[in-house]
């Protein structure tokens, strides 16, 4: 037992994949035992994830070496620079890890009920399992060309399966390609930028590209495309065209997971900033430059948002705009990173509030995309002018509709407000103007969910929804299980960010940290 | 295309199909030792396949070279490649524990200029076969499944 | 300044493939100037292992006494173009599906996702 556990950040990745290799043999004697299959995997996962995260939280960051005869050999005997593909685990990576196992679980356990009539089936599990295997490798690894395999896995397992309803219509396939493309760019780039590093440094560890970074010309370049095509992946303005598309025509589970994975790819953006380049950068250009891309894709998207008619391109819109929201705070405590007197009474809030509202963006935007789901399968349409009177038949949906709306609007007991009101407080006190626009995009945004609100559940039973039914137990488990955790982290903020966030973020601000676990020194 | 091609083609195409399936072979099994490996053995193999199907059309060659077959294939190249993963828990993930143990592929490595010894490499060699078992069956099949999909569409449009 | 040209052969390939990727029209071009991109790319990365004067860096009967060039990025570039390979695959696929659903592979008319 004790052998597994000390092996439980490779089993992370190992075990999804394995569940992912076997599905399709699995899939030609048994239909059925697949989706059981991908879902006790992925709660497997989701326990080793948190056994991680207890040892380190609690000791500090973990390192393992793929191929190596013992786990923690970064240097073996003679060398001064790691030579193998290292797993470096510190309290940021933990944090997108978890938030993965959660989201990927509760897709599983929603998708037993919601995919249930379609055919290619274990080709979906496949996918989903892969999906999930690549997410964790590009938030777990120490390693830069590692992430770009891994960045690669995902975008190729998301486009096919955002294409995946498309022996129904040709839409889904349209919004598959242009996915596609665009991924296809930011990986290529990414690639050249990894070439950059490594022709300047020989070296492909991120923590060794740290410590002998000096800012060259070619650095610059590399840092250009570098934040360029993470925050295009990531789905800020002015590069987001990708993301309604996307978001509304894949499956409504998998949209959940694609959310996760944007956010992953802006791990990978504050990753670099901060880890790779850190104080060697401007920050206050840099940072300056990730507060306007915050604001602009906070403002455009709410005011896209508010005249949609397709729920789920409405709600892919105020993922956009969440995204703002991450960018704002994290840029904010860029800019203020060499000032030690801001940085210790604001920039770290600000931080602090922007990656709290990583995980909560997770939680009540997935909720959101589930809810919309639901309503798909039982009424066919996502046409807010064909919907109405949803409410009468679908209790619990429209229960778990008002929690994500309000989670997402800001409103007090739930967790929006919380990291909200942190982001608020502190980038009020670096330039008053941001924290208002913040607030102006919380009050469009409060105004469309209750236009959606409005349209899909108010109003009189209408005709042909009369006999719409709930939707099946395993859909409302996952919700279910969103909205406790949503109730639960915005009565209990202070504990999420003091034992979960706040290591995070020190893990980021802290380079030397970062680059004496794997070279030595701790 | 609809019907295969003509004589010439067909009768080249049954001279060479064996000597690129063995030259294929070839270089996934010295992955170790000179240029080549996995995925540059399956590619070359799969082209062999795509070969036959541009000589002799779709139709005869379905029934050789069915979807299932090479599914199956697909499927035992990545469990066996994991597998080889899996094995090396005893130390790491991914642990090279065939290499210097003597046995199949397992001879000590020598440093440096030499003239090439199969037998070393330990789990890189198998793993090399099984990811070339993996690659001509993922290349195979799609390269089956466009030109089945090619000549339905160009059935249709005849029409 | 001759040692720069494999260099100005890769600006020269990626350019392209960004002009086929803006301002061609039909799906299969878009698809070609993804991959001129990423043989742009490709050839960045072997480009940056040349050393002068160096041979192959394989063991197997090599020259006594050479130095050799960097594998690393030689490793870099395979993975690359293995992924390249599955990229094409699925959007060769993913046309094959919208040339069924719809007719035609012109932009204009298959864009029905807008706002």
């Amino acid at each position: 037992m004790n052998s597994i556990l000390l092996h439980a950040p490779a089993l992370i990745i190992a075990l999804p994949l394995l569940a992912a290799f076997i599905t399709p043999i699995l899939g030609r004697f048994n239909r059925k035992t697949i989706s059981w299959l991908a879902t006790c995997v992925l709660g497997l996962t989701l326990l080793l994830t948190i056994f991680v995260a207890r040892q380190v939280l609690t000791h500090g960051p973990i390192v393992y070496v793929f191929g190596a005869t013992e786990t923690g050999l970064t240097l073996p005997f003679g060398y001064t620079m790691p030579i193998r593909i290292i797993f470096q685990i510190d309290a940021m990576g933990i944090f997108m890890g978890l938030i993965t196992s959660l989201v990927a679980f509760l897709a599983a356990i929603y998708s037993i009920s919601y995919m249930e009539q379609h055919t290619g089936l274990d080709k979906y599990y496949t996918l989903l399992l892969l999906l999930a295997t690549s997410m964790f490798g590009m938030e777990l690894t120490g390693d830069i060309f590692n992430f770009f395999v891994f960045f690669e896995i995902a975008s190729i397992s998301s486009v096919a399966l955002i294409a995946f309803r498309s022996t129904i219509s040709g839409e889904p396939a349209e919004a598959g390609l242009k996915y596609m493309v665009v991924s296809s760019i930011s990986a290529l780039m990414v690639l050249f930028a990894i070439g950059l590093f490594y022709g300047q440094y020989d070296a492909l560890n991120m923590a060794t590209i740290a410590s002998v970074m000096q800012f060259t010309q070619l650095d610059k370049i590399a840092l250009i495309l570098l934040v360029t095509v993470l925050a295009m992946k990531a789905g800020s303005v002015p590069m987001h065209m990708w993301t309604p598309d996307a978001y509304s025509e894949a499956p409504a589970a998998i949209t959940m997971i694609l959310v996760a994975a944007s956010q992953a790819s802006l791990y990978a953006l504050f990753r670099i900033v901060f880890s790779i380049y850190n104080v060697t950068l401007n920050t206050i250009t840099v940072g300056w430059i990730l507060i306007i891309l915050g604001v602009l894709s906070m403002f455009i998207g709410v005011t896209m948002a508010i005249i949609q008619k397709d729920i789920k391109r409405l709600m892919a819109y105020h993922s956009i705009s969440q995204t703002g929201y991450m960018l704002l705070g994290v840029g904010v405590g860029l800019a203020v990173l060499t000032n030690p007197v801001a940085l210790e009474s604001f920039g770290i809030k600000a931080m602090e509030g922007g990656i709290f509202h990583i995980i909560n963006n997770a939680l009540y935007k997935g909720l959101l995309f589930l809810t919309a789901g639901a309503i798909f399968l039982r009424t066919d349409t996502r046409d807010l002018n064909k919907m109405g009177g949803l409410a009468h038949n679908m209790t619990y949906t429209t229960i778990f509709y008002i929690i994500g709306a309000a989670a997402i609007a800001g409103i007090p007991p739930f967790n929006g407000f919380a990291s909200k009101l942190i982001i608020y407080e502190s980038v009020y006190r670096f330039n008053p103007l941001l924290a208002i626009i913040a607030m102006l995009v919380s009050v469009l945004t409060l105004a469309s969910f209750v236009k959606v609100f409005h349209s899909a559940f108010l109003g009189p039973r209408l005709e042909q929804y009369k006999s719409v039914q709930e939707v099946p137990k395993s859909m409302i488990i996952a919700m279910a299980v969103l909205s406790c955790l949503i109730v639960f982290f915005g009565l209990f903020p202070n504990l999420i960010v003091k034992y979960i966030v706040h290591p995070a973020v020190m893990a980021l601000i802290n380079q030397a940290h970062y680059t004496a676990t794997i070279l030595g020194g701790i | 295309m609809i019907g295969g091609m003509s004589r010439i083609v067909r009768t080249m195409t049954t001279l060479i199909f064996g000597f690129i399936l063995v030259y294929g072979f070839y270089v996934i099994a010295h992955g170790h030792i000179s240029p080549g490996g996995g995925f540059q053995g399956g590619a070359i193999v799969a082209s062999a396949f795509a070969l036959l199907l541009v000589t002799y059309g779709t139709d005869q060659i379905q029934s050789y070279l069915s979807k299932d077959l090479l599914s199956i294939l697909e499927s035992t190249g990545l469990v066996l490649f994991i597998t080889f993963a899996f094995l090396g828990l005893g130390a790491t993930f991914f642990y090279n524990f065939v290499s210097n143990s003597g046995g199949l592929f397992g001879s000590p490595t020598t440093i440096g200029v030499n003239p090439g010894d199969l037998n070393t490499g330990g789990t890189i060699a198998l793993m090399n076969m099984a990811v070339g078992l993996e690659v001509l069956a993922a290349l195979g099949v799609i390269v089956l499944t466009m030109s089945v999909a090619a000549e339905t569409i160009q059935k249709k449009e005849k029409q | 300044m001759i040692g720069n040209f494999p260099f100005i052969a890769v600006i020269i390939l990626i350019g392209l493939g960004v002009y086929s990727l803006l301002f061609k029209k039909n799906l299969i071009k878009i698809a070609i100037g993804l991959t001129l991109i990423e043989s742009g790319v490709n050839l960045f990365l072997i480009a940056l292992g040349f050393r002068k004067g160096a041979v192959a860096p394989i063991y197997t009967q090599a020259p006594e006494g050479v130095k050799m060039v960097l594998p690393t990025p030689q490793a870099l570039c395979l993975t690359s173009i293995v992924i390249g390979v599955a990229t094409t695959a699925l959007i060769l696929s993913i046309v094959m599906v919208i040339y069924q659903k719809y007719g035609t592979i012109n932009t204009d008319e298959i864009r029905r996702l807008r706002g």
